[in-house]
């Protein structure tokens, strides 16, 4: 029986495009039509005035949008409409950019030749930076950092009456624009190799592997550096950041996947399926991801060290397979691609081979939880429908129980979207840190609390 | 054993789920209203569209099934204690050994001339807010009738759709017959900067029709006409006791029950908002009609059903609400005006969207109350001071650890100290825990 049909079919009533919004939205239009010309060849033999365009036109139009919709008015959350609106709740809208940014990363992973005009316009970019002409990686990257840099001053702006909120944001901008482009882009300026900082093994799985290692270790300059630093970031940085933080000082402040969800994704975050069957499939796959990254490599350095006797091509056979089907099918295509239809942290959910880590270190080991604030709750599911990992806050904060789940990425969503201030992130203690605090209403009425 | 509920709202919800962790009985939940339970204080959001009516369902469609717990989809037309039997409509009967009644409430309607015309309605209900969603389609004004709770509620849904709105409040300030006058000066100030149109000291004196029987205006206490095209009635609850007043248990208000939640009739209780208490605890209201409550009574009427009999007693009072932007926590008793020998600690922030009230006891400085606007504390910590009987000078120097807000934010607790040192000169108190990155960091989370 279908209670709500005028609910889901309605337009928007809460959607108001004014004026200068509307103004801005042609500019983002104009903007796209720049860079479908660009594609088409003008990339090519006119990138600087193509790129310049481009840029300004969205950059221009996005933070013209994002000011007016999100920069007046009175501090506070800001959902109304979300579910009406055709982008955001699964709509024509919603389907068409899944297929298009499905699409993009298709042609960006297997069929980069066709994208020659848009990768040749960043070469003025690329000169600057790097000192060498673009490929597609540079062209997806400095793509990848404008959504989130660009959004990210909408997530700041949307949430400004959250302090966690807008720090965390900036802090997934700054790691970003700096680690995950700008420095990468200068290594290679001054001759050195191009390295992540912020990425490592599982995620970076080729830092660990046997050529990536070597390639490293025995380079110059840097290098050998970079490669310590991915070993013991790997090794010892994340169990012991995580024993105090909790996941979250990397899936949502550091990484660029979680950035790319927590900014661009933000409007798409209450797509996640939260039911039981959801959370079972997600278990299942992503340890799945991370027996086979580690399997992979353990094949890798076992075929390395017997010089190949041992299992000839079986091991190449397997990091492959792992590249085609995780690396870029999986953690590109799906992950991004889908965030208009399943939600945005598809990839971190359900393919994360680092997600998977993390969220085992943060089950057993770790002093983070979302603490729930004794019988406060009112089960209006605001937290459960607002958390992009899927997770069913509700079900354990009705109960007076504390989160402490594999998967929760500490994006404090559910805290700032909760009407009655029941859910906090705290870092404490290891000990009792299941039990949550007394039931109160529990408590009130003389039912012994159960054990 | 049988036991059939009536209601699944959060108290007939809670009382079967608690029956059947304590037991086998067979258990029977019977509403008209919608199939399966869902979050009565979310409906808002659905007509704001932050939520689906999925997304306000605290339990998946089957868990229902699983827990083997039947819902019948129904409305009960008549009691019959003696056979003890329910007449179901469409001509089914269903038979119990224990009746829990759970029928909730109905909103208040006080004989205004207008009240039953087209356009005019409260929100309650599933059915409430359907019509809510018919009745606002394309209007150019709003009129809401009444300064509570649910008032603003509606007021904050329809300027989620961008329908301006006229908010009629009979008190001189809003909710001021619960809130204190600083505070309710707080949210008053609060709807107004939201371009809500409230008029406080207004009453409405009738509901004007057009030719097709539709609302086109009000006219107010002073005569003033308002045009408008919906009239939301929030004027409070009532108990929802059409179908019991016919039937042989005993009502006042509400159905009478004892400690117990027990009717004049053995095996039949009454928990939730439907309840009226023969003998309320000292400041308790007969009638309890908030979530909490009906959460509360529901585990408890669960335990006296298995066999512990269990006496209700709620403990340390509690409630918290969220008007716009600002969201309200409440500990112990904090009236709107103190009581007599009652003496208050009060701060507010220079911009007015936060403040904290500490009640204590003028003589010996025991602290029984808290009110929260803007700023989160630990119902844990809160109620245990009240508890435990905690002065004044004690609360404010640990004030840190009942601190719930979010990491980062601006914490005020050391502006309070402040304020309790210049309101008592001679001892002055320094405050001994943070919260914070730092302080949840390093110290311990509650406690201790």
């Amino acid at each position: 029986m279908n209670y709500s049909p005028s609910f889901q079919l309605t337009a928007n009533p809460a959607g108001h495009v004014g004026k200068a919004q509307r103004m801005a939205l042609v500019l983002i239009g104009f903007g796209v039509l720049a860079l479908l010309v660009a594609t088409f060849g003008a990339g090519a033999t006119q990138p600087i005035l193509m790129l310049s365009v481009s840029m300004a036109l969205l950059i221009g139009g996005g933070l013209l949008y994002i000011v007016k919709q999100y920069g007046g008015g009175i501090a506070g959350i800001k959902n109304n409409g979300i579910t009406f609106s055709s982008s955001t709740a699964r709509g024509s809208v919603g389907w068409m950019l899944a297929i298009v940014i499905t699409g993009f990363y298709v042609l960006l992973y297997w069929f980069p030749e066709t994208l020659e005009g848009l990768i040749r316009m960043m070469d003025p970019l690329s000169y600057t930076l790097r000192g060498q002409p673009s490929d597609q990686w540079f062209m997806y990257g400095t793509f990848y950092t404008l959504a989130i840099v660009v959004m990210g001053y909408r997530a700041i702006l949307k949430y400004r009456h959250n302090r966690y909120q807008m720090i965390r944001t900036a802090s997934v901008m700054f790691f970003q624009l700096f680690f995950a482009f700008l420095i990468p882009a200068l290594l290679v300026m001054f001759q050195q190799k191009e390295f992540y900082f912020t990425y490592f093994w599982p995620l970076k799985y080729y830092y660990l592997f046997p050529s990536g290692y070597e390639e490293f270790a025995q380079g110059g300059g840097l290098a050998p550096f970079m490669i310590r630093w991915a070993a013991i970031m790997t090794f010892i940085g994340t169990p012991v950041l995580t024993y105090f933080f909790g996941k979250r000082w990397y899936c949502s402040w550091v990484c660029g996947c979680g950035g790319l969800a927590e900014t661009a994704g933000d409007q798409w975050r209450q797509l996640s399926d939260k039911s039981l069957t959801a959370w079972k499939i997600e278990r299942w796959m992503i340890h799945s991801v991370l027996v086979f990254i580690t399997i992979t490599t353990a094949l890798l350095w076992i075929n390395s060290a017997s010089q190949g006797e041992v299992l000839g091509s079986v091991s190449q056979g397997f990091s492959s397979v792992y590249g085609f089907v995780i690396g870029a099918l999986f953690s590109g295509v799906v992950g991004v691609g889908f965030y208009p239809i399943m939600g945005t942290r598809v990839w971190c959910r359900f393919g994360c081979p680092m997600a998977a880590v993390l969220g085992i270190l943060q089950k057993k080991m770790s002093r983070f939880r979302i603490t729930t604030n004794g019988g406060q709750c009112i089960s209006c599911g605001n937290c459960s429908t607002y958390c992009e990992m899927g997770i069913d806050v509700r079900s354990y904060a009705q109960r007076g129980e504390n989160i402490i789940r594999a998967s929760c990425v500490g994006c404090g969503i559910c805290a700032a979207v909760c009407p009655r201030g029941v859910l906090s992130l705290e870092n404490g203690p290891t000990e009792g840190r299941y039990n949550g605090a007394q039931f109160v209403a529990v408590e009130s009425i003389g039912i012994p609390p159960k054990q | 054993m049988n036991v059939a509920i009536i209601g699944n709202g959060v108290a007939g919800i809670t009382a079967a789920r608690h029956i059947r962790k304590l037991s086998d009985h067979q258990i029977t939940v019977i509403s008209d209203e919608t199939e399966h339970h869902f979050s009565r204080t979310a409906l808002m959001y659905v007509y704001m569209g932050h939520m689906t009516y999925q997304n306000i369902k605290p339990y998946e469609d089957w868990f229902w099934q699983k827990n083997r717990i039947d819902l019948v989809h129904g409305h009960v037309e008549a009691i019959d204690t003696d056979n003890q039997k329910l007449a179901i409509s469409g001509g089914r009967a269903i038979g119990y050994d224990v009746l829990i009644l759970a029928t909730g409430s109905k909103p208040n309607k006080f004989g205004w001339p207008g009240q039953d015309l087209e356009g005019v309605q409260g929100l309650y209900s599933w059915q409430d807010l359907q019509a809510m969603e018919h009745n606002t389609k394309g209007i150019s004004r709003g009129v809401i009738v009444g300064g509570g709770l649910i008032g603003i509620e509606v007021a904050e849904m329809l300027h989620s759709r961008r329908i301006p709105t006229t908010l009629l409040v009979r008190e001189q300030q809003y909710w001021n017959n619960v809130l204190p006058v600083d505070e309710a000066q707080i949210i008053g100030r609060h709807i107004q900067q939201q371009q809500i149109d409230l008029r406080l000291g207004s009453e409405l004196k009738e509901i004007l029709a057009d030719g097709n029987g539709r609302v086109r205006g009000v006219i107010t206490g002073t005569g003033e006409e308002i045009p408008c095209q919906f009239v939301a009635l929030t004027a409070g609850v009532s108990p929802n006791i059409e179908v019991v007043k016919r039937s042989n248990v005993a009502t006042g208000r509400g159905v009478l029950v004892n400690d117990f939640f027990q009717t004049n009739i053995p095996n039949i209780y009454a928990i939730g908002d439907c309840a009226e208490f023969h003998e309320p605890k000292p400041l308790a209201p007969k009638v309890e009609q908030l979530w909490y409550t009906g959460k509360m009574h529901g585990e408890v009427v669960a335990h006296t059903i298995c066999g512990n009999q269990t006496p209700y007693n709620r403990g340390v009072w509690f409630n918290s609400a969220k008007f716009f932007d600002i969201e309200y926590q409440t500990y112990g008793y904090v009236g709107n005006t103190l009581r007599p020998g009652e003496a208050t600690l009060y701060w507010e922030h220079p911009e007015g969207r936060h403040c904290i009230r500490i009640n204590y006891d003028a003589q010996s400085h025991v602290v029984n109350g808290f009110n929260l606007f803007g700023i989160r504390y630990r119902q844990e910590v809160c109620s245990r001071w009240i508890r435990e009987g905690r002065t004044l000078d004690y609360v404010v120097q640990h004030l840190g650890e009942a601190n719930f807000d979010p990491e980062f934010f601006r914490q005020y607790e050391p502006e309070i100290v402040k304020l309790y040192n210049q309101q008592n000169p001679g001892a002055p108190v320094v405050l001994k825990r943070e919260r914070g990155i730092v302080g949840s960091q390093w110290s311990v989370v509650s406690g201790q």
